[in-house]
């Protein structure tokens, strides 16, 4: 198989075999290049993060993966075969599950009629929904995660958003077969609930799940994160393993780099730490810092892929 | 009656020491229909107090005869709408159903029967229609289906007009398949003194099947999640085009089945017939704790909204009060279920 040259090993000493691969692909939006020439490999038992700023492309690459968009240039391989995803169910049911951002729960219903949209029980000649068996089912897999709702009936509109997580990510996991892509789970969360969500990625890991973690805290991402690959305007500019690479790097990288460095010049004359004395200021008299053309170009990538999304 | 399609037992499955249930009375109160329920006692009551005609029981039949062809329409309006969807079209596409079976019969001396089944096939077009145009252009559904409504209502007395000369479809009922097509659409049973006519086991059918179908199967969890957010519902595997057009075309078929009963009660239809009724079953399902927005209600409540409607339509009259009043009455009790489903649905979550 050609996947042979892709081999690694991972820390047991199995071989291990890439189950998604992404070879120079692609997504334009008329003439607006939101990713541009990714390659990716995603194996079993790995944590891949994914790293970038707010319109680096990572939204549009997991929406590649997950089926929800298509991608408009190069191939995505799954198990070694070229495969396009018409629908978020098609890519489910090539076992391949997703947390989103917003993370896809309908407010108004209740825990476990969330818990299992799209993936319902059922039972009997009649196919009805075989509510108890979900009920139970939904109620062990959200203690497993240490969450406890109070009631499984009531809207997830009432719960707090580290419970909402909670359940989108154990979802995912009790029906992603083989690879679950978190889209930045640990983004709305306090430090504790960040600490869940970061050991259930690892769980996940353990029970040999391929996890995809998209997040833009490299912190985060080091402690769980196998490989990195940091995502800059819609291309990749760093793809490295976990021995190659430091949190000192990793964060530096994250941080833009170079970028950085132009920044604390630009800023060097601000003089941070000086108090001013208080003012009052007319209407449009201070005046708008002004972006370059490229900074300029980056917003406006920044914006017109959140329209499209 | 109806009350028989409510969600039995509630909580008896989830006996997990470490899930809390609430008390009964705020699972009940949390309940979408439980503000109609009230409101549907309340003036059942009050009629039973001032109107002495509505306690003889030989009025039952009547009663629920206007509930019924109010609620036919009210439990798949009531569905669209915890899809996320409006149909303003409903009234008229009945009436278009109707007449599309009595030209179709007629025009062409075709059995009635062809003309019902063409018919029927005109309405579940025009439903699909509505779905398809509104997925199509992504505009609110509020727009396409007032399009759809004004359209409908052109042609309704256009094309009668243009077949017939005149306002109304020609009688049909010496048609081939009438009077076998009248036992099924138009015919009344009688147990003991109470008259029922057919429409009345057709609504309670739905109302029963609707309910198991939204509570108790998978294309009901979906309705529910179309319309609570489509974008979540398609990211989680949702069929949502497929959910929401069926779903007009349930309204669809509904609107075929009354306007099969208005054929065969009447013989003939009139082609202006519908108008407004369409704001009858949005009110009806609103009542019954159905959500503008989507995501939230119940086609029993909508049930509930329908024998609300009845009652009083019949109520006001039997307790001879002026009838002008009918609408004020209905303009008070939509903004009184309103406010008491917001109250109580704020109440029972918050526990």
């Amino acid at each position: 198989m050609s996947t042979a040259t892709t081999e690694r090993h991972d820390a047991a000493g199995h071989s291990t075999t890439p189950i998604v691969e992404l070879e120079n692909v692609g997504k334009s939006y008329g003439n607006v290049h939101a990713l541009r020439g990714v390659s990716l490999n995603v194996r079993q038992g790995e944590v891949t993060c994914v790293l970038g700023d707010n319109g680096a492309g990572k939204s549009t690459l997991i929406k590649i993966m997950s089926g929800l968009h298509d991608h408009t240039d190069g191939t995505m391989k799954l198990d070694g075969v070229v495969r396009r995803f018409g629908s978020p169910r098609e890519a489910q049911a090539s076992g391949i599950a997703t947390v989103y951002q917003d993370l896809a729960l309908a407010p108004l219903m209740s825990v476990w009629r969330n818990f299992f949209l799209g993936n319902e029980l059922r039972k009997g000649p009649l196919r009805t929904l075989d509510i108890a068996r979900m009920k139970r089912i939904c109620a062990d897999e959200l203690g497993k995660m240490g969450v406890f709702v109070p009631d499984l009936d009531g809207p997830v509109a009432g719960l707090s958003g580290g419970q909402r997580q909670c359940i989108a990510i154990a979802r995912a996991i009790y029906f992603g077969a083989r690879v679950i892509i978190l889209d930045e789970p640990t983004a709305a969360l306090g430090v504790k609930q960040s600490g869940v969500a970061l050991r259930y990625i690892v769980k996940a890991r353990d029970a040999g799940l391929g996890v995809i973690f998209i997040t833009h805290n490299p912190h985060h991402a080091y402690l769980v994160g196998n490989h990195f690959v940091i995502l800059k305007l819609g291309r990749v500019v760093l793809d490295a393993h976990r021995d190659d690479l430091t949190l000192e790097q990793l964060t530096t990288e994250m941080a833009g780099g170079q970028e950085l460095g132009e920044l604390s010049h630009e800023l060097r004359g601000v003089d941070p730490g000086k108090v001013i004395d208080p003012g009052e200021v007319e209407h449009g008299q201070v005046e708008a810092p002004a972006l370059s053309p490229e900074e300029r170009k980056a917003v406006e990538r920044e914006e017109e892929e959140e329209l499209r999304a | 009656m109806t009350a028989t399609a409510t969600e039995p037992s509630r909580g008896v499955a989830t006996q997990d020491d470490r899930v809390a249930t609430r008390p009964l009375a705020a699972r009940l109160l949390s309940r979408p229909e439980v503000g109609s329920l009230i409101a549907a006692i309340v003036i059942f009551l009050l009629f039973m107090a001032v109107a002495e005609p509505f306690r003889n029981v030989a009025n039952v039949g009547t009663i629920l005869y206007g509930a019924s062809t109010i609620g036919i329409m009210a439990v798949p309006v009531a569905l669209l709408m915890i899809g996320g969807e409006f149909d303003l079209s409903a009234g008229v596409a009945v009436t278009t159903s109707g007449l599309s079976a009595s030209l179709l019969a007629w025009n062409f001396g075709l059995n009635v029967w062809v003309g019902i089944l063409l018919a029927l096939a005109v309405s579940v077009a025009i439903g699909a229609f509505n779905g398809w145009l509104l997925l199509k252009t992504g505009l609110p559904s509020f727009l396409v289906t007032l399009g759809t409504f004004f359209i409908l209502q052109g042609v309704n007395l256009g094309v009668t007009r243009l077949l017939t000369g005149n306002v109304a479809s020609a009688d049909i009922s010496d048609m081939d398949g009438f009077a076998s097509a009248q036992n099924i659409f138009g015919s009344e049973v009688t147990l003991g003194p109470v008259t029922l006519k057919i429409t009345v086991l057709y609504w309670v059918l739905l109302t029963v099947i609707a309910a198991y179908v939204l509570l108790r199967t998978r294309a009901g969890n979906w309705v529910f999640a179309v319309g609570g957010d489509a974008a979540a519902a398609r990211a989680v595997g949702v069929p949502v085009r497929a959910t929401k057009i069926g779903l007009f075309v349930a309204v669809g078929f509904c609107a075929w089945l009354s306007g099969m009963h208005l054929l065969f009660q009447f013989n003939t239809v009139q082609s202006g017939e519908g108008v407004g009724k369409e704001f009858i079953f949005i009110i009806a399902a609103v009542i019954g704790g159905c959500l503008l927005t989507g995501g939230y209600g119940s086609v029993v409540g909508a049930s509930l909204g329908a024998l609300i409607f009845g009652m009083t339509q019949l109520g006001i009259n039997y307790a001879g009060w002026n009838p002008d009043w009918f609408r004020t009455f209905l303009g008070v009790m939509l903004l009184l279920a309103t406010l008491v489903n917001m109250y109580v649905k704020r109440r029972a979550d918050l526990r």
